[in-house]
């Protein structure tokens, strides 16, 4: 299928030259008249009952204008999963007890950040302290205390799936394996700090401006936890520096900057610190798993049993999501003639996990394709060989989940096998040197509905002007990734006009269509995308008429919307200008202005999404085997995301995949101490891979026409920071024999591999 | 704390400002002059995303206190461009290469880059990196960064000769 020619372009951001002046705004440059700056107050400790909070001398503090604690605020607590009501565990600020190091016990607003800081001071709390329970091992112990007093046990979720005669399949196995591993927490680390601002602007109204992924979520849970109908909350847009997972739900800050906002009848302001993100912040789940594998001899894949215990910390977060898709991801990529999933989402006294950048697909691959490398080993049979015997391809039904649609990843593997040179290199081994292959296949947005939205899951409103312009109304978020410039693309290879035509509003839950679920889970370009085209074709509906008016058309003509141009597709000549076009229909409407509205929900498309993308990456390493340290000398990738929108920023994703994949693998972590206290809170100690650290990249277009997403497209990004770790993970192993189990690969673990070290 | 009187020559304006001996550079530029492109992400020096250039030199002026900078040059990143509709080599290089993507640390890389090509106009991709190394980025894993910063010099050293 041919597209138009805006489609796949490397357009430049059209945001780009607001950000390169410094001229774009993030909610922490936003200031208003008599604006208040406000505090949290977090808890020392990790699991600790609240016996007493006196907040008398914080309020008598000159400047101080309003102080709050849990027993200020209304008790409704908030979470995601609001189709669960019982899963929803959180509240603004802490009652009674507090269930991680950084726990928000007491807010504080005042003149300035310094005030609000000394009066945050000035709070005494008294703590009972409470053992502790920091790991999922520890939390599933029989006798063990409650992270929750009101839940039965520690795992606040469960998740199976069951497929297929899994004994029968294990027992027709030449070659079973069984294995545990563990995956360890690392951060989103975006680069802007969390910041929100509150202003109410009339009794029981509330506008925020907030650096989130999610408009449309903290517009509810805000409206729920006020107590407020939703309509009186307006969350709006701001530059969003960076999301990754991290920013997609209702935080305290948010809460309080609001609450209080309303109580002081002032603008509130509320900015985190990094030592706040780091040591607080939201991260990727640590996992416990155990899993076994069942092939015959020649390598095709008959079984697997996967059992998965989620490290969640204090609170559910998005973590019942990640469980849902550990689970999704444990048996995606390749047929499983037999499946059986049982994962746990497990309370802890740590601070919460939640989405971040694949979702609980990254650990489920990482496990999967080390045992898809281990069994090719000891079956003799090349790994990409073993992939492509088993790999997944188009018209594929995974047993409840969906029907592939579309799939590149045999062409995947087949290209980075060429450009890698994978068959000469692993010819002629090196000391110290290897090759690995990790593979990753990704959601194009979810189609459970966890948030029970009644919306449509995307929404556009499209305008068109008769001066040739037209105005694009979405709640869809562009946090870096973005959506703004190709979300224009698409109305503007619908509509035939020039993208600079086309003005965007977006991120305002109070004057953009009703609604979109944000940007998480790959989902804009795909779900917004034909929202947009949704819209756009109303819009055209609207505007051939005129044409067939004015040119006397016969009825079997066809009108074609290209370059700023109305025309007759078989006489091109026969035709007005666009904007002529919107002129004389508003004639023809007597005043009504020329707007409509597309939507989008996924239908008849099982429970997981509605496509799927598909990848293979191959690292290339050296390890030096002296000292242990890991060079990742390059990286080869090639990426099945559909037909790209926007080819530079589908680049501009795979490149970034790779930084945050190769952090994931050799340099990220979180390191906790024995009172559950977060260690390294700064990015000296918090190493993540600067310009120097970055490895030279290779990549291979493997283009599918996906037939649900716009213009033939799909996820692109998020699914490339699944593969680096296991990949590199793979390639370490051929260089020294050293197998990572519990990740991060560190040069110590290599070199006690090597037994250098004992 | 009393208040000490400095001045400030920011971008070419002259500004005097009363400021607290403990107040960082980087909130003096974003409170008190409404200088907000020059971004902080961790406020330790590590992150590179509040770089500005004072005499001739990029620091991190979150780690700078305000009036270390009484009576000096500072360039923010809303000093670069000669005006809106003409940008600064590098930073029409960032546009054009997909250089940004949420756009936080791109203030501060600009900056970086502006230094690294004042002091060294031909950089290898190697020195480029190097200059960036204090600079974190988590959208675009740096190499359109790089480009963009190497498409720039080109297109500096061509226009010197025109000029």
């Amino acid at each position: 299928m041919k597209n138009p020619a805006i489609i796949g372009k490397s357009i430049p951001r059209m945001d780009a030259p607001a950000k390169v002046t410094g001229r774009a705004l993030y909610a922490d440059d936003l200031k208003m008249p008599a604006m208040l700056h406000g505090k949290l107050l977090r808890s020392p400790l990790a699991h600790a009952l609240i016996k007493r909070i006196d907040v008398s001398k914080a309020k008598a503090l000159p400047g101080v204008k309003d102080v709050i604690t849990g027993a200020d605020i209304p008790q409704v607590k908030y979470g995601n999963w609001r189709l669960v009501p019982q899963s929803q565990d959180e509240l603004a600020l802490a009652v009674d007890k507090v269930r991680f190091v950084g726990d928000e016990v007491a807010a504080v607003c005042a003149i300035d950040a310094d005030t609000a800081q000394h009066a945050i001071d000035l709070i005494e709390v008294e703590y009972e302290e409470l053992p502790l329970i920091l790991s999922v091992e520890e939390a599933t112990a029989e006798g063990a205390g409650l992270v929750h007093d009101e839940s039965k046990g520690n795992v606040s979720l469960v998740r199976k799936i069951d497929y297929g005669d899994l004994e029968g399949m294990f027992a027709k196995a030449d070659y079973i394996r069984e294995d545990t591993f563990k995956v360890h927490p690392v951060q989103h680390a975006y680069m802007e700090p969390c910041s929100c601002v509150a202003h109410s602007e009339e009794a029981n109204r509330v506008t925020l401006w907030t650096s989130t992924q999610t408009p449309y979520i903290v517009q509810c849970l805000l409206a729920s936890t006020l107590g407020l109908p939703e309509n009186n909350v307006r969350v709006m847009k701001v530059q969003v520096g960076g999301g990754f997972g991290g920013k997609m739900e209702l935080r305290p800050w948010e809460f309080c900057a609001s609450f209080m906002a309303m109580r002081t009848g002032r603008p509130v302001k509320f900015t985190l610190t990094r030592a706040d993100e780091l040591a607080f912040g939201r991260r990727r789940h640590p996992m416990s798993i155990y899993s076994k594998v069942g092939f015959t001899k020649d390598g095709k894949l008959l079984a697997k049993d996967f059992q998965v215990m989620l490290d969640g910390g204090a609170y559910n977060a998005m973590g019942p999501t990640a469980t849902f898709l550990c689970g999704t991801f444990g048996n995606m990529l390749y047929n499983y003639p037999a499946y059986r999933y049982f994962g746990r989402h497990v309370y802890t006294n740590k601070p919460p996990a939640s989405a971040m950048r694949g979702f609980g697909a990254p650990q489920a691959a990482f496990v999967a394709e080390t045992q898809m490398n281990m069994a090719a080993e000891d079956l003799g049979i090349d790994p990409i060989d073993i992939r492509i015997i088993n790999a997944m391809q188009t018209g594929d039904v995974i047993p409840d989940v969906a029907t592939i649609s579309s799939c590149g990843f045999k062409e995947c593997l087949e290209k980075v096998r060429e450009i890698s040179g994978w068959d000469e290199k692993r010819k002629n081994p090196k000391q110290g040197k290897g090759l690995g292959i990790g593979c990753f296949s990704f959601i194009s947005g979810g189609v459970f509905n966890w948030f029970n939205t009644k919306y449509n899951f995307s929404a556009a409103e499209v305008s068109v002007y008769e001066d040739g312009t037209a105005q694009l109304a979405t709640m869809a978020c562009d946090i870096g990734q973005g959506p703004d410039t190709a979300m224009r693309q698409i109305l503007a290879a619908e509509l035939g006009i020039p993208i600079e035509n086309i003005r965007l509003i977006a991120m305002d839950t109070a004057t953009t269509p009703k609604a979109d679920l944000g940007s998480w889970g790959s989902r804009v370009t795909l779900m917004n995308g034909n929202a947009v085209i949704d819209a756009a074709k109303k819009i055209k509906e609207m505007l051939i008429p005129v044409l067939f008016e004015e040119m006397d058309l016969n009825q079997i003509h066809d009108i074609a919307f290209e370059d700023g141009r109305v025309f007759v597709k078989a006489n091109p000549k026969k035709g007005i200008t666009f904007g002529e076009c919107v002129y004389k229909a508003l004639r023809g409407r007597r005043g009504e202005p020329l707007t409509a509205r597309g939507f989008y929900t996924p239908r008849n498309k099982g429970l997981v999404s509605p496509a799927f993308s598909f990848g293979a990456q191959i690292a290339e390493v050296d390890v030096d085997t002296g000292t242990g340290l890991i060079k990742v000398e390059k990286m080869y990738t090639a990426h099945d995301c559909g037909m790209p929108i926007n080819k530079m920023a589908v680049e501009g994703q795979l490149e970034g995949a790779i930084q945050m994949g190769l952090g994931y693998a050799l340099m990220e972590n979180l390191i906790m101490d024995d009172k559950g206290r977060t260690l390294n809170t700064t990015f000296l100690d918090y190493k993540m891979p600067t310009a120097e650290d970055m490895p030279p990249g290779e990549s291979a277009d493997v283009f599918t026409y996906e037939p649900e997403g716009p213009y033939g497209a799909k996820e692109a990004g998020e699914g490339l920071a699944i593969p680096t770790a296991p990949a590199i993970t793979h390639a370490v192993h051929e260089a020294t024999g050293y197998r990572c189990m519990e990740t991060p690969i560190t040069p110590e673990k290599v070199l006690r591999a090597l037994d250098k070290i004992k | 704390m009393a208040k000490q009187n400095i001045e400030l020559i920011v971008n070419g304006d002259r500004y005097e400002v009363a400021v607290e001996p403990n107040r960082m550079l980087v909130d003096v530029l974003r409170e008190d002059l409404g200088l907000t492109g020059t971004k902080i992400g961790c406020a330790q020096g590590d992150c590179g995303a509040c770089t500005v250039i004072m005499d001739g030199v990029s620091i991190s002026s979150c780690l700078t206190l305000a009036v270390e900078a009484h009576q000096r040059d500072v360039t923010t990143i809303e000093g670069l461009a000669t005006s809106p509709q003409e940008l600064h080599p590098i930073q029409a290089a960032f546009v054009q290469h997909g250089a940004v993507q949420c756009g936080y640390c791109t203030p501060g890389m600009v900056m970086s880059a502006k230094h690294l090509l004042n002091e060294n106009p031909h950089p290898s991709e190697e020195e480029i990196r190097q200059g960036l190394s204090g600079n974190l980025c988590r959208c675009t894993g740096y190499n359109k960064i790089v480009e963009a910063i190497g498409a720039a010099a080109d297109k500096m050293a061509s226009s010197a000769k025109e000029g």
